[in-house]
């Protein structure tokens, strides 16, 4: 490891170490935020993994979210959840896999739309079976799970994703997908296996939103699809994303933290209006800072230093 | 006419676009350490007959064989893998990687496999070879067009293609920069490479190719050293019309 490199390791155990201290505070409301961030924060970080690099701009991270809470709620009674958050693991492998395999050929605006439409469709289709043959709406995750356990569970995942972020950057599979959000005709002629890098990264950040999605199911008590699979959650994913900036592992949790208080905030004083906030949010992220908080401060940062030279 | 020591040979090849038929039944071979020359005029099928080979489209009909083995119906990188290196006709960079890491990504994936300090090595290897050498940690938007089309070069050579595809490298260039370019393909001819290069330079042509083989609408028309194919009746005819045959 070069320098660089354990510096950055260094700090980023050390920001893990001190958020995990946040439930010793023993506020109840500052536990409540840091569980949003921490999971806003596994999804962002792990949709970046994929669609930073490629560009493909995934709006299925609802339907995997979704998939994990119901492994939780459907297994909760029979399994136990050790069990039950590698059973969400695999499922989230499985379905980001098969929808990886079926928008092989989709790119730009195609890709956006079948995921936005896949989430829905699933949404619509547990709804549906529950009407039908379960006879309710809704399931009940009841357990003496705390939020301060989901809390330390999230940083577990954040970690976990930070740890693989860091190891297909530094890997071929990390080096084909730049290549491949660059230019996929150049890619495919260089000999990298489009195909099999695309699905394979799209199974990583599958895999993290539904493990989020399972850990997060005993906070909620009882579910039903329009929480779980809520096409809200893709957007607000995609947003923090690309506020943070996605070209850094560590570009998302930039675009995490401000976006939660102020989405407190909004809800908070204004119930009624959030999704048309969150649409101007998004409006303006996208017209003022095209490449993220991040990509700003490192422009600054090289004007400054050309000022300098 | 096969010959004992060809390294990719084209048969019956045939690529039809719906009713369009871009190349019709082609034929030839490219022998080890050849320059071979595919010239025509335009939208005679040149660039579809490179894509065939390149595995970027699919063949109709007919088979093209590297080293004995088939290689058509394979997909781009598997074809990539087994050996052929492609420029294209207008030029392809990764403008997000530096001048250094657009080679690197010719060597990690494709025939020879390199990765890490290897990869590097051979990477800056490839920038020498090409004279790219002092641009290697500049961002790729402040390239030349010639430098662009170096580097373009240098990714491809650096997978070690046992035949390499040039598709109208020297087009667009100025008279010093041509004669910069032909240096650089004739060094190519040194080291051994196996080449095909389409070309509308003719000076090019008659200086770099061993052998030519001319296309019409298609099909081949005629075939054999640059000095017999630019003397045919057929292919003046085809290049100029039938009044200057």
């Amino acid at each position: 490891m070069r320098s660089d490199e354990i510096r950055n390791m260094l700090l980023a155990v050390a920001g893990l170490g001190l958020a995990a201290l946040l439930p010793l505070t023993g506020n109840g409301y500052y536990l409540a935020i840091g569980v949003t961030i921490a999971m806003y924060a596994a999804l962002a970080t792990s949709w970046a993994l994929f669609s930073g690099p490629t560009h493909y701009i995934s709006l299925a991270t609802g339907a995997f979210f979704g998939l994990g809470t119901y492994v939780v709620a459907l297994g909760i009674d029979h399994i136990p959840y050790v069990v039950l958050l590698l059973i969400a693991l695999v499922a989230g492998a499985v379905a980001a896999g098969l929808v990886g395999l079926a928008t092989l050929r989709l790119s730009g605006v195609y890709f956006v739309i079948f995921t936005l439409g896949l989430a829905e469709m699933v949404r619509q289709v547990v709804t549906w079976i529950q009407n039908n043959w379960s006879g309710h709406r809704g399931l009940y995750v009841l357990t003496d799970i705390t939020e301060e356990i989901i809390y330390w569970e999230l940083l577990g995942v954040v970690a976990l994703v930070y740890l693989v972020g860091w190891w297909i950057g530094r890997s071929r599979l990390g080096f084909a997908l730049r290549i491949i959000g660059n230019d996929e005709v150049v890619a495919a002629h260089s000999g990298i296996n489009t195909a099999r890098s695309k699905v394979l990264l799209f199974m990583v950040s599958g895999m993290a939103a539904s493990l989020t999605g399972a850990i997060l199911a005993p906070r909620w008590t009882y579910i039903e699809p329009t929480m779980a699979f809520s096409p809200l959650l893709s957007f607000q994913i995609v947003i923090m994303a690309l506020l943070g900036g996605t070209n850094r592992l560590w570009g998302p949790l930039v675009g995490v933290i401000p976006f939660t208080l102020l989405w407190e905030a909004i809800s908070a004083n204004f119930p009624n209006q959030t999704t048309l906030l969150l649409g101007v949010c998004f409006l303006l992220i996208v017209y003022a800072i095209p490449h993220g908080i991040v990509g700003r401060i490192e422009a600054l940062a090289r004007a400054l230093k050309e000022r300098g030279a | 006419m096969a010959k004992a020591n060809a390294v990719l040979s084209v048969r019956g090849v045939t690529k039809r676009f719906g009713g369009l038929v871009a190349v019709n039944s082609m034929d030839f071979d490219v022998a080890e350490h050849e320059v071979l020359g595919l010239i025509g005029p335009n939208g005679s099928g040149k660039t579809t007959m490179m894509n065939l080979i390149s595995g970027a489209f699919g063949v109709t009909s007919g088979h093209i064989s590297l080293q004995g083995a088939r290689i058509s119906g394979l997909s781009a990188q598997a074809i990539n893998r087994r050996g052929i290196g492609r420029t294209f006709q207008l030029v392809r960079l990764l403008p997000s990687l530096s001048v250094l890491e657009n080679v690197i990504a010719g060597a990690v994936f494709g025939h020879r496999r390199r990765w890490g300090i290897d990869a590097e090595d051979y990477a800056h290897k490839m920038l020498v070879r090409v004279g790219l050498e002092s641009m290697a940690y500049a961002p790729v938007t402040s390239l030349t067009y010639i430098d662009q089309k170096r580097l373009e070069l240098a990714r491809v050579l650096a997978s070690d293609p046992e035949v390499l595809l040039l598709d109208e490298w020297l087009a667009g260039l100025n008279p010093t920069e041509l004669e910069t370019g032909i240096e650089l393909i004739h060094g190519l001819r040194a080291d051994g490479r196996t080449v095909i290069l389409v070309e509308h330079v003719m000076d090019a042509i008659r200086s770099l190719c061993d052998r030519c083989v001319v296309m019409n609408s298609g099909a081949k028309i005629a075939e054999g050293t640059p000095g017999e194919v630019l003397a045919d009746r057929e292919v003046i005819r085809a290049y100029l019309g039938d009044d200057d045959a």
